[in-house]
């Protein structure tokens, strides 16, 4: 059994943040849950599905991975509607997408609990950008809670169930990729009772919102702040610390910094800290009496000033004249490589607990003696080591094809996923990304603004999630570009997720698989052609065809991806070595793909038989005929 | 007590974080405050792992730069490009064993030889532990417990708040059954090499 289903409390177990929130969530006995997968969110609903698969017996909620967020959040809503307790995950991009029905659900409200994880992503670990999305709260006036590591994560998705039915609300619950992949331990509470189903009980006056029901709702959504706000002040996640004269607020992992920090300094007798874990609304009366309390404050936040400029306004409105500081406003950081260390707290990058210290010392004229630093001066410089599509990836296969076809002049707008790698060297085929999505629909701008040649790239789970929209107005508006897509059978970039156009027999799930091909010609695609990416000749026939053809055309490029195969459909096969005699020393192999599993020996080429997988596309490429398969042991 | 921060570092499919999430797991059985901190995303297609784990009083996830106390690396030059996380006092384990990036098989970039890593980080700093990982996993008949055997380096230099035997009793109970013994083995030979 997993641990994670233990039915007593007591224990304590380490666990990872995500983890932490999915027990939070069944010791709440959560009912029902929706997502689309993300860094730093997937373990989360990565989890819920496993604990389904491994333990049906056991498990008592119903999971679904939604094609998007927006998707996920109305079907989550329409479960809380329905009086049982939901949980709706996302990374902060995700947002986003889900911000559409995000911003009127907030007016209708729930019937049973609901929560809303937003998992930000500050110094972008794997994201396109690193808003913040504490706005979204204010943006939409749900509640917010932020919880500072994985135990506390556990507690406040627990308390969020509580919270929302209590107010008739979802609540929106905050991490930071350092909540959701932190480890520590965290105690367990008793699992709690599943209400598994329910009756939708009609009432249009709050869940139809044409205008006049809505400008009521409107009016009930600001109650349900002063509600909100009236808990925030009473909450124990609002907590403040030690004493002193001197005063910081804080949140999030931030306050984890700061606790060491003011340890480090030795200044436990100076510094009162204030530790905001129910951060919106804020708790406006006991943040007013903190200020009074002390002679200076600084404010420790990641990302934006949001606490900054809330304290400011509050000191503003109370008259309270204490000095506030935070981020250096307009002051930006030299480089992004020394995410580490500006010396000053500024809107971009993750804090880190040295930075945290340092600024904290200068603010209050604290001192500490750093470690003493080494000079690298002299260091021999390290290869770099960018992440690149493993060997075998059938990605790298359709991309060579594609060059070969299109070569560097034609546009390539591309997507989000393992594909995106297609950006560095020698493969070099992505010009433009935006966001999910974006592949296709920008690919119509490209081509009418310039009449270039375009060719882009989707991956199939990318293509379900945000593609379909965007090829469907392509049609309509006659674009003319030929639109790559990516199918791998899987969502592979997050952790092999499942989505529509999975093979659902093969994995074992009873979800309905959705062919592609029959899907983008019902969307009025006059040219749709499938290849497989490893038959490096004909796919290259099909893609110079779906080129020359005048109007949007599809080519559906479509091989498993090898690590999802591994799992579900086991195959081997035999891999390839350079024949010494007959390798020339062009690298054409190396030079135009870059499989990791491939190096150069004596001016050869070699492959590493524990990382080929018998690709052969490198064997296509030698115009030698060098490579060929091992011969089988025999 | 005082604070421990460890810092693995290591290239995708080398299971630097199943030695970091085991260790803390350890020292969870052993009645101490850890915390572990991970990357995933991006990094884990060939890229650089990095992961840490922080014993006794600090909250924080993280270990800045200069704050390393132990840097274990899995691979010689991945040491160097850590190394802006560790200060004098730091001890730094490395297996030698090279594992080149594709920018090196494309002519991108030059590989400095493993002795010139090594000879840089004794230059700089006076404990440095510097031996053949791999060749040790693969003595225990397992090429991928290069990850047992640094943390069994680790236990062999450090003296650690938690006993060997409840880092080889959660080795044992949390691997794979099949590679379990070949996963102590590989710890022993760790532990040796690094004592
Ligand atoms: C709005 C939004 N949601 C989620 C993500 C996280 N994400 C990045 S790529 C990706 C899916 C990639 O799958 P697919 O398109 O099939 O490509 P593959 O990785 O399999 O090559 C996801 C979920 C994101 N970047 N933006
Ligand atoms: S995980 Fe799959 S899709 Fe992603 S790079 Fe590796 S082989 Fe390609």
């Amino acid at each position: 059994m997993d641990v994670l289903l233990t039915p007593s409390g007591g224990k304590e177990h380490l666990l990872l943040g995500n983890e932490a929130i999915v027990r939070g969530a069944l010791e709440a006995g959560m009912a029902f849950a929706t997502c689309y997968p993300g860094t730093p969110s997937s373990e989360v609903p990565d989890t819920l599905y496993r604990l389904r698969k491994q333990f049906p017996n056991k498990v008592k909620y119903y999971f679904e991975y939604s094609t998007n967020e927006k998707v996920a959040l109305e079907c989550a809503a329409g479960a809380a509607a329905s009086g049982v307790r939901t949980l709706c995950t996302m990374k902060h991009v995700g947002v986003n997408v889900a911000a559409d029905p995000l911003m009127t659900l907030a007016y209708v409200g729930v019937n049973a609990g609901m929560v809303i994880l937003t998992a930000d992503d500050p110094s972008l670990f794997s994201s396109q950008n690193e808003q913040d999305n504490r706005y979204y709260a204010r943006l939409s006036g749900l509640p917010m809670l932020e919880p500072c590591g994985p135990a506390e994560a556990k507690e406040m998705t627990s308390y969020c169930f509580e919270l929302s039915e209590e107010l008739g609300s979802p609540v929106m619950i905050r991490t930071t990729t350092r909540v959701n992949h932190a480890r520590e331990a965290v105690p367990f509470v008793k699992l709690g009772k599943v209400k598994q189903t329910s009756k939708f009980k009609k009432n249009p006056m709050q869940y139809v919102t044409v205008p006049a029901v809505s400008r009521n709702l409107h009016l009930r959504l600001l109650n349900i702040y002063n509600q909100a706000q009236a808990i925030s002040e009473q909450s124990p996640y609002n907590q403040i610390v030690g004493k002193g004269k001197l005063g910081i607020i804080t949140s999030g992992v931030a306050a984890n910094y700061v606790m060491d920090a003011v340890g480090d300094l030795g200044a436990k007798s100076k510094i009162k800290v204030f530790k905001l874990g129910f951060t919106y609304p804020l708790p406006e009366k006991k943040i007013a009496r903190f200020l009074k309390s002390v002679d200076k404050v600084l404010i420790v936040e990641e990302l934006e000033p949001i606490l900054e400029e809330a304290v400011k306004a509050l000191a503003q409105e109370k008259g309270i004249s204490v000095e506030i500081v935070g981020k250096v406003a307009g002051k930006v950081p030299a480089k992004s490589v020394d995410i580490e260390a500006p010396g000053f707290f500024s809107r971009a990058f993750e804090y880190n607990p040295r930075l945290v210290r340092e600024v904290i010392a200068k603010t209050f004229g604290l001192k500490f003696t750093e470690p003493a630093e080494i000079s690298l001066a002299g260091m021999p410089t390290p290869p770099g080591r960018p992440p690149n599509l493993c060997p075998g990836c059938p990605h790298r296969a359709t991309y060579f094809a594609v060059k070969e076809v299109a070569g560097d002049e034609a546009i390539y707008p591309t997507d989000i996923g393992c594909y995106t790698l297609g950006v560095l060297p020698p493969i070099k085929a992505a010009d433009f990304l935006i966001c999910m999505g974006s592949s296709v629909s920008s690919s119509g701008g490209i081509s009418r603004a310039t009449g270039q040649k375009v060719v882009s790239f989707i991956g199939d789970s990318t293509f379900f999630h945000s593609g379909i929209t965007g090829l469907v107005n392509a049609v309509h508006n006659n674009h003319n570009f030929t639109l790559v897509v990516l199918d791998n059978g899987t969502t592979a970039m997050t952790g092999h997720q499942p989505h529509p156009g999975v093979n659902t027999e093969a994995i074992g799930d009873a979800t309905t698989h959705i062919p592609l091909e029959p899907l983008i010609k019902g969307l009025g695609v006059q040219h749709v052609v499938t290849i497989k990416p490893f038959k490096v000749r004909a796919a290259k026939k099909a893609i110079e065809e779906a080129i020359a053809f005048e109007g949007v055309s599809v080519v559906i490029s479509q091989e498993l991806c090898p690590l999802f195969a591994r799992r579900v459909a086991p195959t081997t096969k035999r891999v390839f070595q350079v024949v010494e005699d007959k390798c020339k020393g062009h690298l054409d192999c190396i030079k135009k793909v870059a499989c990791p599993a491939m190096f150069v020996e004596n001016g050869q080429a070699r492959i590493n038989p524990l990382q080929c997988i018998g690709c052969a596309l490198c064997a296509q490429i030698c115009p030698e005929n060098a490579i060929l398969p091992v011969k089988a042991k025999g | 007590m005082s604070t421990q921060r460890i810092v693995f570092v290591g290239v995708g499919g080398q299971g630097n974080l199943l030695a970091s999430n085991l260790l803390g797991q350890a020292a969870l059985a052993a009645g101490q405050h850890v915390v572990v901190s991970e990357i995933h995303g991006m990094a884990q297609r060939g890229g650089v792992v990095e992961s840490a784990v922080i014993l006794g009083d600090a909250t924080s996830p993280i270990v800045s730069n200069g704050e390393a106390d132990v840097l274990v690396s899995f691979e010689p030059v991945e040491a160097l490009r850590l190394l802006n996380k560790v200060n004098k006092d730091s001890l730094v384990i490395t297996n030698t064993r090279p594992l080149p990036p594709f920018t090196v098989a494309i002519g991108a970039a030059s590989y400095p030889a493993p002795e010139e890593s090594v000879a840089f980080l004794k230059k700089k700093l006076d404990k440095v532990i510097a031996f053949d990982g791999q060749s040790l996993a693969e003595e225990a008949k397992n090429p991928l417990s290069l990850n047992m055997v640094m943390l069994g380096a680790l236990f062999g230099a450090v003296d650690l708040p938690i006993d060997v035997k409840t880092m080889k009793k959660i080795i044992r109970t949390q691997t794979k059954k099949r590679f379990a013994a070949a996963n102590v083995l590989a710890f022993d030979l760790g532990y040796k090499a690094a004592a």
